[in-house]
């Protein structure tokens, strides 16, 4: 079956007890035991949920891995998956990456001893440069934030085995709907399901998806040790929200496309990254790594500064002023004083996050109204 | 900002995302939250005496008790009364209670109804068993025959009523000489649009008085709620609210929410139940298995034409009949289906499946199930918003003897 199909699907069997199209939404905390010492199929909710177990099946399928694990926020799976490290092992982390990866690498897993590197993920030569025999762990994301870098995954997840080290991949900006990181190689896939996947602005969610059965069966067991899963409600939403997501994510990317091409010739505007648009320095590999569009993420610079560039983000109608990505609602923001004030300024200038920089997330509204809202806050 | 557009022949379609995400809805929310909450309120508390009499007064808009209104279904009821491009929605806690909703506030012992035959069945029993006990008489006529309509009218009619496309033949009901009909003899009208959503059809634009929905279906769209709508003016649905504030048939505010939700995405997902069903109704036809195809969107639908005159698309409902089958053949087709899930109800993300006859009808004599156009090798089929190439395979397997 293909995607579309999965997505409404798989996960999504009709309940046995009632016939119920859409499954109940189970709220127990624990379940009753067939005897003492014998377990039946669920037993502590921190372990596993009716709920959860189905919309993690339906993010296994999507994203082609052997399991999925929900958890309560995007940084929960993450720190989920940083702790398969432990005390002198070492990360090369991708330098645009998500400002709060950044702080979970570099001031929360510093804590236990384990060291960080940052290295540009979409030139291979960086990041070979930063491997050390410690290397444990490579991370990056499908397409960087916020300047939309794409990162060679095939390359990257050979270079980690080579170096016995494991690739994680944030697919939060790409979704399956894209392209499936683990099928490209790499080991863990990751998503803040709070953005594409729910889609709806109104539930936190994180995702692990692991390729093969015993990284999975490790990953499950910190989860389960560490207790930070998605509740029955959020996982409800999350399997409503994917009935819709492959739609979504086409719909938004068509938009986005649009919305680049006439920021790219649009006065004010110096410079656009999206993978999308031919002059981005990664469009080739973006085209062969990615399917169905090239995301509806887009961030551009304009003839500004901190102030009339947080003026420009201030003054759009249609485009929410708020951090967060992904749903059916425009978002805009600045980088620079929301989503990556977490990297100190000497890392954002290091990194190309320029004050002038403003990044949109392309929701689900008609492109033209889209339009003419940029054009009248570019205009201020 | 103009974000309200209609294309000529009165259907959503360009602007109509930013409508379903936004229309409604405050642009600054408490808490400065983007979604709405869900306020679960039972009731709702007033500061002072003065302030229970200001409300009283009407000098205050406000929340009372929970059975009158919440704040949750206000957002809904605007955002509908905009898709539709109506003045005033009233939303209730299923279909049916929007039918009866409106017809119990609007009809009085000796007042007469006309409606066209093809229609929900439960629509025409509440007609005829229970309508009747008020003293309210109903006259039914054949779908789409405004000469038979005209002829039943007396000073006592007060409502015509009609889906379009009507369930489950899919016969397009000619919406202006229904409106007109209507105002010749000013006598209002009713369309139940489920079928056709605004999306594909407005009926207010063509002068229809009320439109009206099972939200349960294609609005709310994920098999997960039950709700109902009504839209028109404001002045003409003053007494309905009122009464459903009696009756009591309101829609619960975790419900709204997730009707809100679902209509987020109303358009996107219209767009592929459009396709689906046009898709899948032209691979029915071309089958050696199928006699018949009803589907407004297929030339040979005896209303094809003005549907393509009036209808943006033609909806995810396709119901067809198997050549040379009685029922239990035709219910071998139907087990054999792998995607769709046998079930009533139409509208959803999932595609469902069922045989009229068994589902609706399996009570009625063979000669009521005649006079309703209910063939026992007929199926009914909502196509969803799945892969239509996936959909396509798996009824051709099942088609295969």
């Amino acid at each position: 079956m293909k995607f579309r199909t999965r997505a409404i699907h798989v996960g999504n069997e009709p309940d046995p007890a009632t016939g119920a199209v859409v499954p109940p939404i189970h709220l127990a905390s624990t379940f009753i035991q067939p005897g003492a010492g014998t377990w039946g199929t669920f037993d502590y909710s921190r372990s596993g949920s009716p709920t959860r177990a189905n919309v993690e099946r339906t993010l296994a399928n999507l994203e082609s891995g052997c399991g999925a694990l929900a958890f309560a926020s995007g940084m929960a799976a993450t720190h989920c998956a940083t702790m398969l490290l432990k005390a002198g092992d070492h990360v090369v982390a991708g330098s645009d990456i998500y400002g709060g990866t950044f702080r979970i690498l570099h001031k929360i897993c510093n804590r236990s001893g384990i060291e960080v590197t940052l290295a540009a993920a979409h030139d291979l030569d960086a990041v070979k440069n930063a491997v050390r025999p410690n290397t444990r762990m490579i991370w990056v994301e499908t397409i960087g934030n916020p300047l939309m870098t794409i990162c060679n995954l095939p390359l990257l997840a050979e270079l980690a085995h080579e170096n016995n080290a494991l690739l994680g991949v944030d697919n939060t900006f790409a979704t399956p709907v894209l392209t499936r990181p683990l099928e490209l190689g790499a080991d863990i896939c990751m998503h803040s399901a709070t953005k594409y996947l729910a889609g709806h602005s109104d539930c936190l969610a994180g995702v692990l998806v692991a390729r093969v059965e015993t990284l999975f069966k490790e990953l499950a067991f910190v989860q389960n040790a560490t207790g930070a899963v998605l509740g029955p409600f959020e996982s409800f939403l999350l399997a409503r929200g994917l009935k819709t997501l492959e739609m979504r994510v086409r719909e938004q990317s068509r938009s986005a496309l649009n919305l680049a091409r006439w920021l790219a010739d649009h006065p004010r505007v110096k410079k656009v990254y999206y993978p999308g648009l031919e002059e981005h320095p990664q469009h080739q590999l973006a085209s062969q790594l990615l399917d169905n569009g090239f995301g509806a993420m887009i961030s551009f610079e304009i003839d500004g500064d901190l102030d009339s560039t947080k003026r420009v983000c201030e003054s759009t109608k249609l485009f929410g002023l708020a951090v967060s990505l992904g749903a059916v609602e425009s978002l805009i923001e600045q980088p620079a004083s929301m989503s990556h004030a977490s990297y100190d300024a000497a890392a954002r200038q290091r990194f190309g996050i320029r004050d002038s920089l403003i990044r949109i997330s392309v929701g689900l509204e008609d492109v033209t109204d889209l339009q003419n809202d940029l054009e009248q806050a570019l205009s201020r | 900002m103009n974000i309200e557009r209609t294309t000529p022949s009165g259907s959503l379609s360009k602007g109509s995302g930013t409508l379903c995400v936004h229309a409604g809805e405050a642009r600054q929310k408490p808490s400065q939250a983007i979604t709405d909450s869900i306020c679960c309120a039972s009731t709702y508390t007033f500061e002072s005496t003065q302030a229970v009499i200001d409300f009283i007064e009407q000098k205050q808009q406000r929340e009372e008790y929970g059975r009158y209104g919440n704040p949750n279904e206000k957002v809904v009821e605007q955002k509908l009364a905009a898709l539709e491009g109506g003045e005033h929605a009233i939303v209730f806690a299923s279909g049916m209670a929007a039918f009866v909703g409106l017809l119990m506030a609007k009809l009085n012992a000796g007042d007469e109804v006309i409606f066209f035959d093809e229609c929900y069945h439960r629509s025409r029993e509440f007609c005829f068993k229970h309508l009747s006990r008020f003293g309210v008489n109903t006259h039914q006529v054949k779908t789409g025959d405004f000469q038979a309509m005209e002829d039943r009218i007396t000073p006592r009619t007060k409502l015509l009523i009609s889906e379009s496309p009507t369930n489950p033949h899919l016969t397009v009901i000619d919406l202006e000489r229904f409106a007109e009909l209507g105002r010749k003899y000013r006598i209002e009208s009713l369309i139940d649009a489920t079928l056709a959503t605004p999306y594909n059809l407005r009926p207010l634009d063509y002068g229809v008085d009320y439109v009206l929905h099972s939200a349960t279906k294609y609005l709310g769209g994920h098999n997960d709620l039950l709700a109902g709508v009504v839209v028109g003016s404001a002045e003409q649905l003053e007494s309905v609210r009122y009464l459903r504030g009696i009756m009591g048939g309101i829609n619960s505010p975790q419900n709204l929410y997730l009707l809100e939700r679902g209509l987020k995405t109303f358009a996107l997902r219209m767009q592929q139940h459009n396709k689906n069903g046009q898709a899948i109704a032209e691979f029915l036809l071309r089958h050696p298995r199928i006699a018949r195809v009803y589907y407004p969107g297929l030339p040979n639908h005896p209303t094809h034409e003005l549907a393509k005159r009036t209808m943006h698309g033609f909806g995810g409902l396709i119901t067809f009949e198997i050549k040379d089958a009685d029922w239990k053949r035709t219910a071998r087709v139907i087990d054999r289906v792998q995607i769709p899930r046998i079930g009533p109800s139409l509208g959803g993300v999932e595609s469902l499946i069922e045989q009229p006859m068994v589902m609706s009808y399996f009570n009625y004599s063979p000669e009521d199930r005649l006079k309703f156009g209910i063939a026992d090798n007929m199926i009914r089929l909502s196509c969803g918003i799945e892969d239509t190439d996936d959909l396509i395979e798996d009824l051709q397997q099942a088609l295969e003897e």
